[in-house]
């Protein structure tokens, strides 16, 4: 078992790092909020030619059915940059659930689509995702439950903390799979979401830590740079062991995702321990900033609100931790 | 966990395994720091040693096996979860042994680590001074020139298993005009030359886990210098390395004390959620560390890591075992297993360099930020 990227994941995680920092994500994220997706659809794209679309999709279909521990890379070097829009949905939950569906039609019909990056997927899955996120830039609408995956009809959209998200309630369309079979196949899928939100989460945290250094290493108050106070370098310490004892568990729950019967309760442990560094990334780069943390213009804030609904979503702290005490206890 | 073990790694496991079952003393040994607890203790060590089982990754000839990092691992790992007794010979074995590894000569391997091995000579380890804690730098006990070696004179404090040990190994100035840094020098003494003088002090659990070492012209021949005279802080930097990793604090520990949390709080009637949170946190760090550790085998950490992860287990230990008590609710009071864990996590923060130090280490040497204080 591997614990940590191979030089070819390293690689891979630099060239989409190059990709981001070339494609003005801040820009983009501004327009994804204004409601004009197609800078984010062009990045999305780009983003499926250097591979990232189709790491869960089977060469078959069009994708590199890479596995889960070259998703997590990707989906960490995305949050990192904070790009908008539903990512772990579209790179991960629904071609999974699709593939998980075992139904020829579907997959013929979307899979070669998402693998090359033409189609965005949204996803309602109550109660981690009451909501489907930016289900108006998607061209595919699920809604997953217990007893059955179908398309969903969206309705009312509400606003989201996170300005570059919107979020739309959803009713149920036509059924796609019912049964024990779909109930099984949208638990496997979900899994697979949760972990690339949770590596969504650590490449924040990491992109929240690395503002706060170099902010801490210029800015002056009392005639020194504040990173050279204590009380700043401890916060900024306790966030660096926080997310660098996420990350194993992270490429760990990506070993154990698709197979072995511990994997609820590994992927569950990563999205908790990746959460809470990343929001304790957050608290304190906010405060290292100060004021200017706070202002829009800043663009802190992208990763602060992302942050916060990403630990809310795709199941919260308490109902993760339920889940691996339930696992541990069986 | 499901590792990818090869079959030499489970026939190893299993060996060790079967081992520590046939022969792990039942029940708790008396405490090490007892009189009682030390000859029992040593014993045990000896069990180890006649079994090959005592240092399995250290090199055949000094009583080892030479097994790779990951079989070690797999050995701490069972070790803990048979609940066998803490290492009387830890400061040797774990911080004194990689520092003869490294900086050494092969006639005090020779000499020095065989009795280690079977605990017929217990270590201490001599650094602290009344003022020179946080700041070792600042020691103050010299080492004065003489024939065929050097005169020690000074006092040392807060030197664990010294109560009971035979034997110290310490930092001395040896050279006063040198800056703070420079003209220290490591080395070797006896607890119980001449001129030594032994002062055992209770610590929080009430045992003398501790002892204050006064030095008057106490004579060390040339041969037990570890390393350059003046070249101490070198060679302590480097034991410190092996006192803030993994080696002293196995994952193995934090792994069989939150899977005994875990069983704990299924057998409480106890069901709140925030203390079910808690258990789960600490179960997860637990685990976190593990992964950590196994990771560090595929890509081995940055020089200041080890700050890091000093940080990490030892406020870990510190929560699991406040977890537990709070589990446990009035009944801790009297559970001598959870309330010792408890009184021994406290002193992690502290020892091997304090957490704030740490975070210090952490904050300018690995993020970078402006130094704080000259270290
Ligand atoms: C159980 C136990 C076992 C020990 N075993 C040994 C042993 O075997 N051998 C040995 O040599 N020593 C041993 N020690 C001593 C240990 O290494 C020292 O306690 C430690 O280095 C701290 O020194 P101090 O206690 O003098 O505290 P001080 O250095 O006086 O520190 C007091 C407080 O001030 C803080 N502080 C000091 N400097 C700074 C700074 N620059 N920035 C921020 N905060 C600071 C510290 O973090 C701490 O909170 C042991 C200690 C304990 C508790």
């Amino acid at each position: 078992m591997r614990l940590v990227p191979t030089a070819e994941q390293d690689r891979f995680a630099a060239v989409l790092h190059d990709l981001l920092s070339a494609a003005d994500v801040p820009a983009v994220a501004e327009r994804w909020a204004q409601g004009d997706a197609a800078p984010g659809r062009a990045v999305w794209s780009r983003l499926a030619d250097a591979g990232v679309a189709g790491l869960a999709v089977p060469e078959r279909w069009g994708g590199t059915d890479a596995g889960a521990a070259d998703l997590v890379i990707a989906a960490e070097e995305l949050g990192h940059h904070a790009v908008p829009g539903p990512v772990a949905e579209t790179l991960a939950a629904v071609p999974a659930l699709l593939l998980a569906l075992g139904d020829d039609r579907l997959c013929d019909k979307w899979l070669p689509e998402l693998a090359a990056g033409r189609v965005v997927a949204a996803l309602a899955a109550p109660p981690w995702l009451p909501y489907a996120t930016d289900a108006h830039a998607a061209d595919l609408v699920l809604l997953a439950g217990d007893d059955a995956v179908r398309l969903a009809r969206t309705g009312a959209a509400h606003a989201s903390m996170d300005y570059t998200r919107r979020l739309f309630e959803v009713s149920p369309g036509g059924v796609l799979a019912t049964g024990p079979d779909a109930a099984a196949a949208v638990a496997r899928a979900l899994d697979l979401g949760v972990l690339a939100a949770a590596a969504q989460l650590l490449g924040a945290g990491c992109a929240l830590l690395e503002a706060a250094v170099a902010h801490a290493r210029t800015r002056v108050q009392f005639g020194r740079p504040i990173g050279r106070f204590q009380a700043v370098q401890h916060k900024l310490a306790e966030v660096a062991v926080a997310l660098e004892f996420a990350r194993p568990l992270l490429h760990a729950a990506a070993v154990t995702v698709g197979s072995a019967d511990t994997a609820a309760r590994d992927v569950s442990a990563a999205k908790v321990a990746c959460g809470s560094a990343a929001h304790q990334a957050a608290r304190a780069a906010l405060q290292v900033h100060g004021a200017i943390g706070y202002t829009r213009e800043h663009g802190l804030g992208r990763w602060l609100t992302k942050v916060r609904v990403l630990t809310l979503t795709w199941g919260t702290a308490a109902q993760h931790r339920a889940r691996v005490m339930a696992e541990l206890t069986r | 966990m499901n590792l990818d073990l090869d079959a030499a790694a489970c026939a190893f496991r299993d060996e060790v395994r079967d081992w520590l079952a046939a022969n792990v003393p039942a029940g708790r040994l008396p405490s090490v720091d007892t009189p009682q607890g030390d000859a029992a203790h040593r014993a045990w060590e000896r069990r180890l040693a006649d079994a090959g089982l005592a240092v399995v990754s250290w090199p055949l000839e000094y009583g080892g096996r030479a097994v790779p990092p990951l079989h070690a691992l797999l050995f701490e790992e069972e070790y803990h979860a048979a609940g066998a007794p803490a290492r009387i010979g830890q400061n040797g074995l774990f911080l004194l042994a990689p520092t003869l590894l490294r900086h050494g000569t092969p006639a005090q391997r020779d000499r020095i680590l065989p009795p280690m091995v079977r605990a017929d000579e217990v270590w201490a380890q001599a650094w602290s001074e009344p003022e020179a804690g946080s700041d070792l730098a600042a020691i103050r006990s010299r080492g004065r020139r003489t024939d065929g070696g050097w005169l020690l004179s000074g006092q040392k404090t807060w030197s664990s298993r010294a109560a009971v040990a035979d034997r110290a190994f310490g930092l001395f100035r040896t050279d006063p005009q040198a800056s703070r840094h420079r003209g220290l020098t490591c080395v070797m003494f006896d607890l119980r030359a001449p001129g030594v003088t032994v002062r055992p002090i209770r610590q929080l659990d009430g045992d003398p886990g501790f002892a204050e070492i006064f030095l008057d012209d106490v004579f060390v021949p040339d041969s037990d210098v570890i390393g350059e005279p003046g070249d101490g802080w070198r060679v302590a930097m480097s034991t410190a390395g092996h006192e803030r990793g993994q080696t002293l604090r196995s994952p193995g520990r934090f792994l069989a004390a939150a899977e005994r949390l875990v069983a704990l709080w299924r057998s409480g009637d106890g069901r709140d959620a925030a203390t079910r949170n808690r258990v789960v946190d600490a179960w997860i760090g637990a685990q976190a560390y593990r992964m950590h550790t196994f990771a560090a085998l595929d890509a081995p950490a940055g020089p200041f890591a080890a700050s890091a992860t000093k940080l990490f287990w030892s406020e870990l230990d510190v929560a699991l075992h406040e977890t537990a008590l709070d589990v446990l609710g009035a009944r801790a009071e009297t559970d001598a297993a959870w309330t010792d864990g408890y009184l021994f996590a406290l002193a992690g923060p502290i020892y091997a360099g304090t957490n704030e130090v740490h975070r210090g280490i952490v904050a300018e040497r690995m993020l970078g930020l402006p130094r704080e204080v000259a270290r």
